[in-house]
């Protein structure tokens, strides 16, 4: 059967060329980069290259990249580690549609007294920058907004959002992880102090992150217990994930301007064929402002996990914002905050594409999917007749 | 065998047994019924409706019947806005109740409806128990002609998905509930907001010290006379362990039934296959549980 996947805003396939690069440091260049001998020396040399190449992808200078095992870390760090450096106390700005690996940190500072602003966003996903000038009007802050959205691809106005934040003396942090490899980031033009990426989400594999830190940020190490990357993080270096991630990043550098921008027509044919063969759809997110790779849309009158059992029997993975297929009794957070109503939120499904993806999946899915819709529809006391 | 090639035949095994199931542990009953529901659509005319669950809480349920002259359920049609479960519990419930008079209808509860499906994940228990209310709810139409949606009697403990304490109450005693996490995944109350948690814990300890001891005793199985359980057991061997084995050079043969122990001999390749105990416990031994009865042991035969 042709399998066709459409959920890499979940994870990405790693790229053979990052694996292939990855193996020699699992056999022959097994060394501690820490060691003064030669079997830690070279391994040095490469963990430093590799370090280079993240660098170039985001305009940083090497010496602000620190590896971390996810994005996850890379966001706790930032979030903890900068509120906890700063003196005096400051407040924490953030989103209601963050990854909960914002979310959570910072409802864990609220609970010990930190002041947490969680903004609003409209029913586009988006926040409004008045919004944020009367959150940082009540004093110094970290700030957290994600670049873009995970769920709807939605991409906050990160010029504005960091030019208002620093020019109030905050710290700006931004969750970029769904951003990186599919938008130009340059933080030569864009002055955030401290940005997340993750490795797997740009066709590296899982199980490594990175945190950029502006020279001169103040910020706390999340684990004690070494002098690795300058110490602001302990542990001996994951050597083969961080050569993996920087060929990764040197890979998806290169695919930013015409692979992205056929990754984007791709999106369209297929956002315009279901519009075409499905009635009753809704986009839920910002066309105008959206991820090329990402389309979220909801079918009415249905529940997004039987549909995504059916496109899991054609072969189709892709996800759903519903409250079944996380287990939970909840529709999606972000789909919410939206305000989205309950049955299109629990209805909607998100189709994340990536450069391996061809013209012939789009067609694939857009022969499979409306029958299946058809068929649900049949089922449920919802649809019209 | 050397360990590499031993854990490649493990990891083909586990293929077998749990490929294409998804993100949830379905049993493949339930999956059949959700690929192929059985009695979708509406009657004309029917005796009685059933409505329940509503869209904000992510499914719902319509449920008609028509009755025969005898009184008997002689036509039953679904429509179901849900999840896979939610629409194989559907599908189950029609094929359940299809013949039934109403007062035997009336007596199939929830735990029913995901035994029918070989088991339902814990946390969507509460698509059984939509099932079993959209029934009570059509018979109480047909008897009353009170109209079909679901009318809330009682106090109100769960305001964000609307369930009320004689619901709570219910569940609890039908499957024997000691948690506020179990009584989320059968009725959902407790699931929003959680502030009514609290009050849960409160009907559960309550409920529990009514009881006495020994009711707190592990799920009956269905009960089988022997003869129908060698039968399950033979079939269940045919149908789903035999072809997974055959594909293998293997075979299996049934020696002995005695109480809840199941005597087997493993034939051709499997008779001397290194992974022999991990077949008979993860294969031979949860097919027979999923299908014939959950508390079955197996057992090679020694030659």
């Amino acid at each position: 059967m042709r399998t066709v996947y459409l959920d890499n805003n979940a994870t990405t396939q790693p790229a053979p060329e990052v694996i292939e690069a990855m193996l020699p440091f699992f056999t022959e260049l097994w060394g501690n980069p820490s060691s003064m001998h030669v079997f830690g020396g070279q391994v040095r040399r490469h963990v430093e290259l590799a370090r280079a190449q993240v660098a170039e992808l985001i305009g940083a200078d090497p010496s602000e990249i620190l590896f971390t095992s996810c994005g996850t870390e890379s966001d706790n760090m930032a979030i903890r580690g900068a509120v906890e450096a700063a003196s005096p106390p400051v407040n924490v700005i953030t989103t209601r549609v963050e990854h909960p690996a914002v979310l959570e940190p910072c409802r864990m500072l609220k609970e010990r007294g930190v002041p947490v602003i969680e903004l609003e966003v409209d029913d586009k996903g988006q926040i409004r920058l008045d919004d944020l000038r009367l959150a940082l009007s009540r004093g110094r802050a970290v700030v957290s907004l994600m670049w873009a959205n995970n769920e709807t691809g939605v991409i906050f106005p990160m010029a504005e959002a960091t030019e208002l934040v620093k020019a109030s003396g905050g710290i700006m942090h931004t969750d970029a992880i769904q951003a990186a490899g599919k938008l130009p980031i340059d933080v030569r033009r864009l002055p955030v102090d401290l940005l997340s990426l993750s490795g797997h989400k740009l066709h590296a594999p899982k199980g490594i992150g990175v945190l950029f830190i502006r020279r001169g940020t103040r910020i706390r190490p999340l684990l004690l217990g070494g002098h690795q990357e300058n110490g602001k993080r302990g542990g001996t270096e994951n050597v083969p994930y961080i050569v993996g991630l920087g060929h990764a990043c040197e890979l998806a550098a290169r695919a930013l301007g015409d692979e992205m921008t056929r990754v984007a027509t791709l999106r369209d044919r297929l956002q315009a064929g279901i519009q075409a063969a499905c009635p009753d759809v809704r986009l839920n997110g910002d066309e105008a402002q959206r991820l090329p790779n990402t389309l979220n849309i909801s079918f009415q009158y249905i529940e997004g996990e039987s549909i995504l059992y059916h496109l899991s029997d054609c072969g189709i993975a892709a996800s759903s914002g519903s409250a079944c297929t996380s287990g939970s009794l909840e529709p999606s957070h972000v789909i919410r905050a939206m305000g989205v109503p309950f049955m299109a939120a629990h209805g909607s499904i998100r189709f994340s594409l990536s450069r391996y993806n061809t013209a012939a999946d789009i067609e694939y899915v857009l022969k499979n999917l409306p029958p299946i819709i058809k068929k649900l529809r049949a089922i449920s006391p919802f649809a019209a007749p | 065998m050397d360990i590499s090639r031993r854990t490649v035949y493990i990891s083909q095994w586990f293929m077998v047994q749990r490929g294409e199931k998804g993100m949830w542990d379905y049993t493949d009953k339930v999956l059949d019924h959700f690929r192929n529901p059985r009695n979708v659509g509406t009657l004309k005319d029917p005796d009685g409706v059933g409505e329940v669950g509503s869209m904000a809480c992510g499914d719902a349920l319509k449920l008609v019947f028509k009755l025969d002259k005898r009184g008997r359920i002689a036509d039953v049609k679904f429509q179901t806005f849900g999840c896979a479960s939610a629409i194989a519990s559907s599908s189950a419930l029609t094929e359940m109740i299809k013949g039934l008079t109403l007062e035997e209808a009336e007596k199939v509860t929830n735990q029913d409806i995901a035994n029918f499906l070989g088991g339902l994940p814990e946390q969507k228990m509460h698509c059984s128990v939509m099932g079993r209310e959209a029934l009570e709810v059509a018979i109480a139409n047909y008897r009353t002609g009170k109209t079909s949606k679901k009318i809330l009697e009682g106090k109100v403990v769960c305001h964000c998905f609307g369930v009320t304490e004689d619901e709570i109450v219910r569940v609890v005693r039908e499957n024997r509930l000691t948690t506020v996490e179990q009584v989320t995944n059968y009725c959902k109350a407790g699931g929003g907001c959680g502030k009514c948690r609290g009050e849960i814990e409160a009907i559960i300890t309550r409920i529990r010290g009514e009881e006495p001891a020994a009711a707190v005793a592990p799920q009956s199985c269905p009960r089988l006379t022997t003869l129908q359980k060698i039968r399950l057991i033979e079939e269940t061997m045919e149908k789903e362990i035999r072809p997974a084995l055959k594909k293998d050079g293997g075979d299996i043969e049934l020696m002995d039934v005695v109480d809840n122990r199941v005597v087997v001999a493993l034939r051709g390749m499997c008779a001397n296959c290194q992974v022999a105990q991990f077949t008979l416990k993860d294969v031979v031994e949860a097919k027979l549980r999923e299908f014939v009865a959950p508390n079955l042991v197996v057992e090679e035969a020694h030659p």
